[in-house]
Order: structure tokens, then C-alpha cells, then sequence
């Protein structure tokens, strides 16, 4: 067969005017864009990584497996299996003292990342804003606008511990603002919320009539105080869509498992989708999610008082060397400065990571505010930590010596 | 048994990880001061609760020719000493590894290792059973150790996680 070289051309060339705008439009991520630098290098301390280095506590792993041998292998409610979550609901109500009625509040996801999508989707008509504090999780502007949303930024600063102010809020607020994203513990900043925080947010909530999205999912790794959900925050519960799961606390990344809880009229529409797209989150994770819940609370516990330890470790770390740290207060990734540097988020990273060997996302790649930071993960053994500072500590001292 | 405090159990988790962590490194990583840590393990050693510091070695990299067997050991126990007396015989031996006073089948269990079969063959028919008190041995060679105080030896992959993620 001959093939005409032209049309074929034309055909590739093509492709993309087949795509949806929103999806078309959507800029690469700048975590993705610094993996594949990092990628392909070798003898690399990474700092890059924002998921637990601890492997899925045994007896969870094991619930799995006998599971699996006694043949549970099909579909589950949609909402995701009833025992489940009913130990979400207890959970939570023990925790953080919010109460989601098991029966129509509460659906098992695949991942924190299907709940935030469900709740977008579930929310946005075309042309509606939503607010994100930045410096943010990256997803939250791109599904935004796939559902032809309108991300708006609202700038958090080192000076705030990156909290979210309500004289901030309140300037983006527009007649068009409807959803408000919160996250906090932060990635990537570690900021956390105190109730005295939260007061006057849901006050500007409530007055702008905002229904928020609460992605908590670091709720459990807070250090030196108690997370304050925003649910629990008087007036704030039907206004609130929870969104959580178990990759973070349990060390459960690879599992996708996660939920999302709301007003049952919320979780009706959001169910709606979940069914049609995914039907129910796979049986496996359930499970394990379930026995992680019943019996990992210790574990959980002493991974926690890990991270602590090492948060402590590269705080430290990062004074010793002269880089300027605000104390993270949650999740497990430290925020430093590196202005005093002179360099760009970017040109920092790239260099530390081309010369140091040691890889750390730009604080750019997560929107406005980044500009001068470097997200450092400390999800990673007192040694590779311990090797990663000496490095930065040698490479600071190089850049000095050069300029 | 003796109640240690918060940050001594927390010193002790932190060593029995990685001994050679620093005073320094350990105030960091518990947000204590240096003195604190510094007491905690002057204390944890004069209280023989920290015994020694010491390397995990798996021999079995460097030299096959060594052997281990685990000793079931029946004794009669003496009057008044019980079972100190003769445990305290045979822990002297420098063969002997651990020994340990069971409940069960037999008494004592007793890990002695050698250069070879031959050698810890000796040792149990000239040493160990001619002891007045022993009853019977039954000697148990260990194969393989697949893991010994809490560390598993197999060489496993270490981090699989990608470099950069969300
Ligand atoms: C703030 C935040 N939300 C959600 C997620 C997604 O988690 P999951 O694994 O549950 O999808 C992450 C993962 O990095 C995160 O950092």
C-alpha cells in the first residue's frame, strides 16, 4: 500500500484540534517537568518525593492478601463497603469530632485525587471561580479548569507561616467566586490551621455564601498540635466537603485510596459520578483501608513521631547552612527561602540538582508565592536527610564563593 | 523491671536503629537538649541497659565456613542454685553465643557456634554433655538466617519511589 506521506503529516498534525480547549490549554506540570530532568541521573538523595517512605504497615498488607485468598474479588457498593464506612465515619468523629452519617454522607474514592475531582465536578458550571490558597497541591487549577472553571490564586506568604488570611480571601472574592480549596496541613508549605485561624475564614465563607472543598488529606501529620478540621468549625459542616484518604497517614499511596464527605445532597451528586466513572473503588484497598483504620493506629502513631524527628532534623539542617525555614507545622515537606541566593525557584533547583545531586521541586511548580522557595520532602531516612543537608551546605557555600 | 522515661525509650529506639548516632543528632531529632541525651545514655549505660555498641554482621558474606547450632539442652537442676549454676558453666565457654533457660521440652537453649561441624560437634559430646547435671542434647545446625534481631538479611531494594512526585 502507498502511503502518502502528506496526509499522514496532516493527520498527526492535526491531532490536537480534536482535543477539548480545557484540556488542550492545561501547561505541563512543573513536578513532571523537574521529574524528567531528575530522571535518567544517577546517585541522587531525592527530596523530591511527596509520599511516605515507610512501606505499608504488614498487617494490613496481610488483611489483603487473605482477603484475596478467601476470593474477595468483586465489586462493592458504589459508595464503597458499609463497614468501611462506618469505620470512616467513627474515625472521624473520634478524631476530629465531626460527625458524617455512614448511610448517605460518606464515599470511598479512588485516592484523595478522585474525591477532588468528584467535588469539582460535582460543583462547577462553566465560568465559575475557585479560590486556592497558593502556594498549592498542583491538581487543584487544572481540574479546575477542565470543568471550565476559573482558578483563581489567592498569594500566602512566609511571613503568615503561609496561612490563609481573611483580608485576602476577602480582596479575590468576585460575584463569580463559588468554591473556596483549602489545604491544610499544606503541601507544600506544611502551614497548618489553628481553630482561632479558621474563625475568620468561615467568616468570609459564610458571608460570600462560598461552599468549600477541605483536602485534609495530611490530617493526621501534625506536629505540636491537634488538626482542626474545617467541618468542626461552628456553621461551617454542610458548607464543607471533606476530602481525605489513607495514602498519607497509613502509607497507603499505591493502594488509591481515599473518600470524600458532605451534605447527603452533596454526596447524592457526587455519587452520581462516581458510579458512572469507576462504579466503586477496587475491593483490595477496601479492605486494607478497613483493617489499616481497626488496627493501625499504633503504627501510625510511630510513624508520625518519625517524621517528627526529622522535620526536626532538616529545620535544623537548613538554619545550620543559612537557609531561612519557617516551621512547618504539618504533612512532610519544609518550605525554605532560598532568595538570599539570588537565584531563581527554578535555576536553584536545577543547579542543586545538576552539581549537588540532590533533587528538590521549585517552589514555582505549585503557582503563585513559590517564587524563592524550595519544597524539601523529609519523607526519607535520617541518613539520606543527614547527606542531602551536607550536600546543600557544600553547594550554598560554592554559590557564595562564585559570586 | 525498671521504668524508663519518655526520652530514654525514645534514645534507645533512635541507637538500637543506628548506634553510631550522635548526641548531637539525637537532641536534633528529639528536640531535646544535648545535656538531656547525653545524661539519658550515661544512665542507660551505668544501668546496663544499653549493654554494648555493636556492628550487625552478616557473616555469611564474608566467610561460609562458620556454623551455628542451636543446643536443646536437659538438666537436672542443683539444690538451692536451681538452674544458675549450670547455666553459668556452660555460658563461660567462648563458643557459646546466648544461652537461655526455656520453658517447654527442654531447660536451656544454647547457641554455640563453630568454625565448622567438627568443631561444634566436639564441643557438645566433650563439653557439654559430660557436665554432671546435663540429661541429653539434642544439637540443632541452622542452615541460613534469614533474620536476626529485627533485620532481615536478604539484600532488598531500598527506595522504589519515583524521584519527584506529587
Ligand atoms: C494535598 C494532597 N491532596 C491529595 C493528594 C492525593 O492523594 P491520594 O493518594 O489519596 O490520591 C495528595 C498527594 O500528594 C496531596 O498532597
Amino acid at each position: 500500500m502507498i502511503v502518502n506521506e502528506d496526509t499522514k503529516q496532516q493527520q498527526v498534525k492535526s491531532m490536537s484540534s480534536y482535543l477539548a480547549p480545557s484540556v488542550r490549554d492545561i501547561p505541563p506540570s512543573g513536578i513532571r517537568k523537574f521529574f524528567d530532568l531528575a530522571s535518567g541521573s544517577k546517585d541522587i538523595i531525592t527530596l523530591g518525593v511527596g509520599e511516605p517512605d515507610f512501606t505499608t504497615p504488614w498487617h494490613v498488607r496481610e488483611a489483603c492478601v487473605y482477603s484475596l485468598e478467601r476470593g474477595m474479588t468483586a465489586y462493592t457498593s458504589n459508595a464503597g463497603m458499609t463497614e468501611l464506612r462506618e469505620a470512616i465515619s467513627q474515625y472521624l468523629l473520634d478524631s476530629f469530632k465531626v460527625a458524617y452519617d455512614p448511610k448517605d454522607q460518606i464515599i470511598v474514592t479512588i485516592g484523595g485525587s478522585e474525591a477532588i475531582d468528584l467535588a469539582l465536578r460535582a460543583l462547577i458550571v462553566p465560568g465559575d471561580e475557585v479560590l486556592i490558597p497558593e502556594p498549592s497541591y498542583v491538581p487543584y487549577s487544572p481540574i479546575t479548569s477542565i470543568g471550565g472553571g476559573v482558578p483563581v490564586g489567592i498569594e500566602t506568604f512566609a511571613k503568615d507561616n503561609f496561612k490563609l488570611t481573611a483580608e485576602s480571601l476577602e480582596a479575590k472574592i468576585t460575584p463569580k467566586s463559588k468554591v473556596l480549596i483549602l489545604c491544610y496541613p499544606s503541601n507544600p508549605t506544611g502551614a497548618t490551621m489553628s481553630y482561632e485561624d479558621w474563625l475568620p475564614i468561615a467568616k468570609v465563607v459564610e458571608k460570600h455564601d462560598l461552599i468549600v472543598i477541605s483536602d485534609e488529606i495530611y490530617a493526621e501529620l501534625t506536629y505540636n498540635q491537634k488538626h482542626v478540621s474545617f467541618s468542626s468549625i461552628p456553621g461551617m459542616m454542610d458548607r464543607t466537603i471533606m476530602v481525605s484518604g489513607f495514602s498519607k497517614a497509613f502509607a497507603m499511596t499505591g493502594w488509591r485510596m481515599g473518600y470524600v464527605c458532605a451534605h447527603p445532597e452533596l454526596i447524592a451528586a457526587m455519587l452520581k459520578i462516581h458510579q458512572y466513572t469507576v462504579m466503586c473503588a477496587p475491593v483490595m484497598g477496601q479492605v486494607a483501608a478497613l483493617e489499616a483504620l481497626r488496627n493501625g493506629m499504633e503504627e501510625k502513631d510511630r510513624m508520625v513521631e518519625s517524621y517528627n524527628q526529622r522535620r526536626r532534623l532538616i529545620v535544623q539542617g537548613f538554619h545550620d547552612i543559612g537557609l531561612e525555614c519557617h516551621e512547618p507545622q504539618g504533612a512532610f515537606y519544609a518550605f525554605p527561602s532560598i532568595g538570599s541566593t539570588g537565584l531563581s525557584s527554578e535555576e536553584f533547583a536545577q543547579r542543586l540538582l545538576l552539581e549537588a545531586r540532590v533533587a528538590a521541586v521549585p517552589g514555582t511548580a505549585f503557582g503563585s508565592g513559590g517564587e524563592g522557595f524550595l519544597r524539601c520532602s523529609y519523607a526519607t531516612s535520617v541518613a539520606q536527610l543527614t547527606e542531602a543537608l551536607d550536600r546543600m551546605g557544600n553547594f550554598l557555600h560554592k554559590l557564595k564563593t562564585e559570586s | 523491671m525498671k521504668e524508663l522515661t519518655e526520652l530514654k525509650l525514645k534514645v534507645l529506639d533512635l541507637l538500637n536503629e543506628d548506634a553510631r548516632r550522635s548526641p548531637t543528632l539525637l537532641s536534633t531529632l528529639l528536640g531535646v537538649d544535648v545535656e538531656e541525651v547525653k545524661e539519658a545514655i550515661a544512665e542507660l549505660e551505668a544501668d546496663h541497659v544499653i549493654v554494648k555498641y555493636a556492628a550487625v554482621v552478616n557473616w555469611s558474606k564474608i566467610e561460609d565456613e562458620t556454623v551455628t547450632a542451636l543446643i536443646e539442652v536437659q538438666i537436672t537442676p542443683e539444690r538451692g542454685r536451681g538452674f544458675e549454676g549450670i547455666a553459668e558453666r556452660i555460658y563461660l565457654y567462648p563458643q557459646v553465643k546466648s544461652v537461655y533457660l526455656m520453658s517447654g521440652a527442654y531447660d536451656l537453649l544454647v547457641e554455640v557456634e563453630g568454625r565448622n561441624l567438627r568443631e561444634v560437634a566436639n564441643f557438645v559430646s566433650e563439653k557439654l554433655s559430660t557436665i554432671d547435671s546435663v540429661l541429653s542434647t539434642k544439637t540443632n545446625f541452622i542452615l541460613k538466617k534469614y533474620k536476626q534481631d529485627g533485620i532481615i538479611f536478604e539484600d532488598r531494594e531500598e527506595d522504589n519511589r519515583l524521584i519527584v512526585s506529587p
